[in-house]
C-alpha cells in the first residue's frame, strides 16, 4: 500500500492551489505607494566604444525623475564571478569587472549602458528611446566565433585581455602525459568532434526587480526573481554598492521558473537600489520578453573534441577532451565553474577508466554572458561521453548495452575515486542499466522497428547511462576547487506555542515543491499532520541563511540542515518531557509525536510539549531554557551522485527528415524517494528541456552580434506536442551515504542524461535505413539537419 | 507601443472614410500589427477597426462559392466552412493556437500576405476571388511578393469567395519555432484542372507549382509528381532549412496534400 502522507508520499503540492487560482505573488504583481519605473538602455551593437551619451533632453521629458549612465557606477564595484580557476600554467583567471552599467564600452547586444526612471512606464520608455538618439556608439567588430576570438589577438572583447582566454584549464594537469601515453597504446581511438548549443533559459516569468530605501532608517529593500536570496544580497550589498547586509532585506517572492539563469547577481537589481536611494521612492524594472533573451545568463554553447581509446571489444582504456566554453561578454557568477567543476570532474561518467584529461579554454566574446543552466556543465560532459560512447560501438560494431555493462562500475567498488577528482559513495549501474532495458522493452524492439518501416518511417533506439555530481557541495571540496563561497545551508525550525511549526529555509522554491516536501518531512519526523508544518523561504530576513537552489541541492542540503534542525527540536523536546514527567532525559522515547518514558505509559504529546515550551511556569530556569526553536546549518561531507539509464526511441521520416520521439524510458537512481510525484514532475519536466535541446532549441547569433533568435518566432521551444508519455522508474534505490535522509537529487537529471540518448536513437535510425555515412549530427537535431545529413 | 486613436465603424463606407485620415491603419486581428506597435516599429495615428461591420463576418455559400468574411476569425472558419470546404475549414483550424485563431481574421492575413501565412495558399489554389472595398481581384492578381499585395491605399479586404473543387488539401510543415508554415502546400482539384499553391517557400511569397499542377491534372496521384523536382533558386533560406530543404518540402507536401485530398 502506497503510503498517503508524510515521507515517500505523492502528496499533492498544496503550492499549487495559488499558482492555478491566479493567486501567487510575483515580483511584478506588487503595487507600491509612490513607485516609479525604470527601463533601461540597451545596446544595439555587439561591441562598441560608447563616444558620449547625452543625458540632457531624456531628462527633460515629462515624467522623468533620473537618469543614469555606467559613469554613475564606475566608482562601485563590479559583479564577481564566484570561482577562481587557475590556467594549466598557474596564473589566475583574466577577470574583467561586470560593472552596474557598461562604461567605455558595450559588449554584447542588449548591455545596459544607462537607465532612465520615470513616473509612468510608458514615460520611461519614451526616455530611454531619446537617450539612445542621443547616444554615440562607435560600433566595432564583433567577436562572435569562439575560434576565431582566440585566433586573433588583436580584437578584444576587453582591451585588457589579448586573446579574449579567460583561462586554460587542465583536469588534471599532473595526468596529462599519462593520458596522452594511454591513448597513443590504445588498440582503437574513437574521435567525435561536436557542439553543445546554446540555450536561452526562457523562465515563464521574466526577472523583475522592485527597489526601496528608508531615508528615515538607512534600509534598502530589493524584491527580485531569485533563486538565491542571501547570495544576491552579499553580491549586491557588499561587492556592489558596498551596502551593510544587515541594512538590506532581500526578498524572492514566487518565481516563475529559473533553470539557473535567476541564481545569478544581475546589473538591474543593483541599479533599482541605487535609483530608489536616489529619489527616496520604490523602483521598478521588469524585463520585457526581448529583454530575457538577450540578457538572460544563456546556458551550455562548448564546442567539443572528445577522443576514446579502447580494447577492440570496448573497454575504454582513456579519454581526453579539448573544449572551447563560451562564457560570453563578462563572467556570470558561476561561468568560471560550470565548464570546469562541473564539467571536467564528471568525464569518466559511471565507468571505470583509467586515464582521463580534460582541457577547456574558456573564451569572451560579445554574446550575452553564459552561465549554468539546468545541469549546468554535466549534460556537456554527459553529451560528449555518451556520444563518442554510441560512435565506438558503430566503429566497432558492439552492443551499445553490452559496452555499457563492460565498462559500468559495479557495487563492490565503491567509494571509487574517479581520475577527475571526485569519490562516487555508492551506486548500481546495472540495476538501473537492467531496469530501463525492462521497462523500454528492448527486446521487442525489432517488432516496432518493422511496425514504424511500414509506415515510411525510420526508427531507432538510443541509450545513454549518465551520472551527475548534484548537492552542492561540500565546501571543503569546493573551496579546495576555487570557490569564494562556502556551499553549506541552514534551517530554522521554530515550534509555535500551540504545536504549529514553521520552517525557514535556505532552499528557494520557484516550481520544485518544496513547501509540500519539505512539510512532509518535518511531520513525518515530528509525528504530526502536513498542514501544521509551514515552510517559509526566500526572505532574508525571515530565514537564518541559505544559499539557495541549484545543482540539485535543496533537499540533499538544505533538506538535511532542516532534518537536523528538528533533530535538535526532538532533543529539547525530550529535556522538557523529562522535566514534565519528572523522568530522566536518557529514559525519554520519542515516537509517533509522543514524548514517553520508556516502559512505562507516562507520556506527553509534541503539542504538550511545546505548549509548555512556551509557558514554563515551573521551569528549572538554569537547566531548562523556554521556547522550542532550532537551527541548523550543514555541510556535505561529498556530493550525492544521482545515476541512470535513459532509453529513447524515435521515428524519423525520411522525406523531411523530423524527428518524433515516440517513446522515452528513464531508470534513476535518486536514493531515497520523498515525494514520487514530484521527483517524476522534475524528471518529466527535465527531459522534456532535454528533448528541446536535442531536438528543437538553439540559440544564433549572426557575424555582426546581432542574436537572431530573440523571439519565440525563431527560438524554439519544445511543446507538448514534442515530447512523449515519459515511462519514469526510481525503483533502484541506493540511498546517499553521507546525508541522514539517504536522498541524492533529482532536479537536473533528466535534462542531464536525456539529449544523448535522443541524438543515439536518430543515428541508430538513421543507420537502420542505410543512411550509415552519417556518424553525428549536431544538436539541436531538426528537421532540416537530419534531412540535410541523409543527402549530404 | 505608442498612444493612437482609435475608430470601430460599423460599415464598410464608414470604414473608408476613417482609412482615409493621416496615418489612418486598418486593424482586423491584430496578431501581427499589434505586437509590432508593442515593439515600437509601427506607430499609426488611427487604429480603425473592421471587426464591428457586419457585413465583412461570417460564412455562406453564394455566387461564386463559398464567401468568407475578411473580418471572420480562424475559428470560425473551421468551423462553419467544414460542410462546404473541408480543406479550407482545416487550413483555418490549423493556424496557429485557439487564442490566434479567436482573433486573427483571413482579411487580416491576405492583406499582410506573410510569405509563411497559410491563408494565402488556399485563396490562390482555389482561384478564389479577392472582394476589396472597392472591386473584385482575381487571386493570380492579388498577391504580388513578400507583403504585397495588389491593395492601394485606402483599399481593404471585405470579403473572400472561394469556387469550391472536387477534391481539396492542405499540408503545413511547421516551423519549429513560430509554427507558421516552413513550407505549405495547397492542393485543389477542379473540373477545369489542378492547382497548387505554395506558401512558405518562395522568396516572392505564395506560388503556384505549374509543373505539378500540369502533372497532376493529367494524373491526380502522387507517383505523378515523381518525375518532377523544384529549382531551390527562389526558395527561402533561413535558421530552420535551406532553400534546398524547402524545394524537397514543396515536392514532399504536395505529393502527401494529393494523397490526403483522395
Amino acid at each position: 500500500m502506497p503510503k498517503d502522507t508524510g515521507i515517500g508520499a505523492s502528496m499533492k503540492r498544496r503550492e499549487d492551489v495559488r499558482f492555478l487560482t491566479g493567486r501567487g505573488v510575483y515580483t511584478d504583481d506588487l503595487a507600491l505607494h509612490g513607485q516609479t519605473y525604470a527601463v533601461f538602455v540597451r545596446s544595439t551593437v555587439a561591441h562598441g566604444r560608447i563616444k558620449s551619451i547625452d543625458t540632457s533632453k531624456a531628462a527633460a521629458m515629462p515624467g522623468v525623475l533620473a537618469v543614469f549612465t555606467g559613469e554613475d557606477f564606475k566608482d562601485v564595484g563590479g559583479n564577481p564571478a564566484g570561482w577562481l580557476i587557475n590556467s594549466r600554467d598557474g596564473t589566475p583567471m583574466r577577470e574583467p569587472k561586470r560593472p552596474v552599467l557598461a562604461h567605455g564600452k558595450v559588449r554584447h547586444v542588449g548591455d545596459a549602458y544607462a537607465a532612465v526612471v520615470a513616473e509612468t512606464y510608458a514615460q520611461a520608455k519614451d526616455a530611454a528611446e531619446q537617450l539612445a538618439a542621443d547616444s554615440v556608439i562607435e560600433e566595432l567588430p564583433a567577436i562572435i566565433d569562439m575560434k576565431a576570438a582566440v585566433a586573433d589577438p588583436s580584437n578584444r572583447v576587453h582591451d585588457e585581455i589579448p586573446d579574449n582566454l579567460c583561462f586554460d584549464w587542465g583536469w588534471i594537469e599532473d595526468n596529462r602525459a599519462a593520458v596522452d601515453a594511454a591513448m597513443k597504446a590504445a588498440p582503437h581511438v574513437v574521435t567525435l568532434e561536436l557542439v553543445n548549443n546554446r540555450l536561452v533559459p526562457n523562465a515563464m516569468e521574466p526577472r523583475a526587480s522592485i527597489g526601496e530605501y528608508n531615508p528615515g532608517t538607512g534600509d534598502y529593500k530589493l524584491t527580485t526573481t531569485s533563486q538565491n536570496p542571501h547570495l544576491t544580497r552579499l553580491l549586491v550589498a557588499a561587492f556592489v554598492l558596498g551596502i551593510p547586509e544587515n541594512k538590506l532585506t532581500v526578498v524572492a517572492p514566487d518565481v516563475g521558473g529559473g533553470f539557473g539563469s535567476k541564481i545569478y547577481h544581475y546589473g538591474e537589481e543593483a541599479l533599482v537600489l541605487a535609483a530608489a536611494k536616489k529619489l527616496a521612492r520604490p523602483v521598478r524594472w521588469t524585463a520585457e520578453r526581448s529583454e530575457s533573451f538577450l540578457t538572460d545568463a544563456h546556458g551550455r554553447d562548448h564546442v567539443t573534441k572528445i577522443e576514446l581509446g579502447c580494447t577492440k571489444d570496448g573497454q575504454i582504456l582513456a579519454i581526453r577532451t579539448e573544449t572551447l566554453a563560451n562564457v560570453g561578454a563578462y563572467l556570470s557568477n558561476f561561468s568560471t565553474a560550470t565548464p570546469t567543476f562541473l564539467h571536467g570532474t564528471l568525464m569518466a561518467g559511471p565507468y571505470k577508466v583509467p586515464h582521463v584529461y580534460v582541457n577547456v579554454k574558456t573564451v569572451f566574446t560579445n554574446t550575452a554572458p553564459v552561465d549554468a543552466y539546468r545541469g549546468a556543465g554535466r549534460p556537456e560532459a554527459t553529451f560528449s561521453l555518451e556520444r563518442v560512447i554510441d560512435k565506438m560501438c558503430r566503429e566497432l560494431n558492439l552492443d551499445p548495452f553490452e559496452v555499457r555493462r563492460k565498462n559500468l562500475l559495479t557495487p563492490d567498488q565503491f567509494p571509487y575515486t574517479t581520475p577527475v577528482g571526485l569519490v562516487y559513495d555508492t551506486g548500481n549501474y546495472h540495476a538501473t542499466l537492467d531496469k530501463a532495458m525492462q521497462i523500454a522493452d528492448v527486446a521487442g524492439f525489432e517488432k516496432r522497428a518493422a511496425e514504424s518501416k511500414k509506415r515510411g518511417k525510420l526508427r531507432g533506439m538510443g541509450l545513454s547511462t549518465w551520472i551527475e555530481a548534484c548537492g552542492i557541495a561540500p565546501s571543503h571540496l569546493v573551496g579546495v576547487l576555487g570557490s569564494r563561497v562556502g556551499l553549506y545551508d541552514a534551517a530554522t525550525v521554530r515550534v509555535n506555542a500551540t504545536g504549529n511549526i514553521s520552517v525557514m529555509t535556505g532552499a528557494h522554491s520557484h516550481g520544485q515543491g518544496h513547501e509540500t516536501v519539505f512539510a512532509q518531512i518535518v511531520a513525518e519526523k515530528l509525528g504530526i499532520p502536513e498542514s501544521s508544518v509551514e515552510i517559509v523561504h526566500g526572505d532574508t530576513s525571515k530565514i537564518p541563511f541559505g544559499m539557495g537552489s541549484y545543482g540539485s541541492r535543496s533537499l540533499a542540503v538544505c533538506g538535511t540542515a532542516m532534518a537536523k534542525a528538528v533533530d535538535k527540536i526532538i532533543a529539547k523536546g525530550k529535556k522538557i518531557a523529562a522535566h514534565m514527567l519528572e523522568a530522566s532525559e536518557g529514559d525519554i522515547t520519542f515516537e509517533n509525536g509522543k514524548f514517553q518514558v520508556a516502559g512505562t505509559d507516562k507520556a506527553k504529546t509534541f503539542g504538550e510539549i511545546a505548549f509548555s515550551a512556551y509557558v514554563p511556569h515551573n521551569y528549572p530556569l538554569e537547566t531548562l531554557e523556554p521556547g522550542l526553536e532550532e537551527t541548523a546549518f550543514y555541510d556535505p561531507a561529498n556530493f550525492t551522485y544521482p545515476a541512470g539509464a535513459y532509453i529513447c526511441e524515435v521515428e524519423v521520416d525520411p522525406d523531411t527528415g523530423k524527428v518524433d520521439v515516440v517513446a522515452f524510458h528513464c531508470a534513476d537512481d535518486f536514493g531515497n524517494v520523498m515525494n514520487p510525484m514530484v521527483v517524476e514532475g522534475q524528471v518529466h519536466g527535465g527531459v522534456g528541456q532535454g528533448i528541446g535541446q536535442a531536438l528543437c532549441e538553439f540559440t544564433a547569433y549572426d557575424e555582426n552580434g546581432q542574436l537572431l533568435t530573440g523571439s519565440y518566432m525563431d527560438y524554439p521551444m519544445p511543446r507538448a506536442e514534442d515530447v512523449p508519455f515519459y515511462n519514469v522508474d526510481y525503483s533502484c534505490q541506493t540511498p546517499c551515504t553521507h546525508n541522514p535522509l539517504g536522498v541524492k537529487g533529482c532536479g537536473e537529471a533528466g535534462a542531464i542524461g536525456s539529449p544523448p540518448a535522443v541524438v543515439n536513437a536518430v543515428i541508430d535510425a538513421l543507420h537502420r535505413g542505410g543512411h550509415t555515412h552519417v556518424t553525428h549530427i549536431d544538436m539541436p537535431v531538426s528537421p532540416s539537419r537530419v534531412w540535410s545529413a541523409i543527402n549530404g | 507601443m505608442h498612444n493612437f486613436d482609435f475608430a470601430k465603424p460599423s460599415t464598410i463606407a464608414d470604414a473608408a472614410k476613417a482609412l482615409a485620415a493621416d496615418g489612418a491603419q486598418a486593424l482586423s486581428g491584430g496578431q501581427t500589427l499589434i505586437p509590432t506597435m508593442k515593439q515600437r516599429l509601427a506607430q499609426p495615428t488611427v487604429l480603425v477597426s473592421l471587426t464591428g461591420i457586419k457585413e465583412m463576418q461570417g460564412v455562406c455559400m453564394g455566387d461564386g462559392g463559398l464567401h468568407v468574411g475578411a473580418a471572420t476569425p480562424h475559428a470560425v472558419v473551421a468551423k462553419e466552412a467544414r460542410a462546404h470546404y473541408p480543406a479550407l475549414a482545416d487550413l483555418a483550424g490549423g493556424i496557429g493556437d485557439p487564442a490566434v485563431r479567436s482573433r486573427g481574421t483571413i482579411g487580416g492575413s491576405i492583406a499582410n500576405n506573410d510569405p509563411a501565412a497559410c491563408y494565402p495558399s488556399a485563396v490562390l489554389a482555389s482561384g478564389a476571388t479577392v472582394v476589396t472595398n472597392k472591386r473584385k481581384i482575381a487571386a493570380d492578381d492579388y498577391f504580388q511578393g513578400l507583403f504585397t499585395t495588389a491593395l492601394e491605399d485606402g483599399e481593404f479586404v471585405t470579403s473572400v469567395i472561394f469556387p469550391i473543387p472536387q477534391k481539396a488539401a492542405y499540408v503545413k510543415f511547421n516551423q519549429p519555432a513560430s509554427r507558421f508554415a516552413l513550407t505549405g502546400v495547397f492542393v485543389a482539384k477542379f473540373a477545369s484542372g489542378v492547382r497548387v499553391a505554395v506558401t512558405g517557400a518562395g522568396n516572392d511569397g505564395v506560388f503556384r507549382w505549374a509543373e505539378a499542377e500540369r502533372a497532376l491534372s493529367a494524373d491526380f496521384s502522387a507517383s505523378a509528381l515523381s518525375g518532377l523536382s523544384v529549382d531551390p533558386a527562389g526558395m527561402i533560406s533561413d535558421l530552420h532549412g535551406s532553400a534546398a530543404y524547402r524545394a524537397n518540402l514543396v515536392k514532399v507536401l504536395t505529393g502527401r496534400a494529393v494523397t490526403a485530398a483522395g
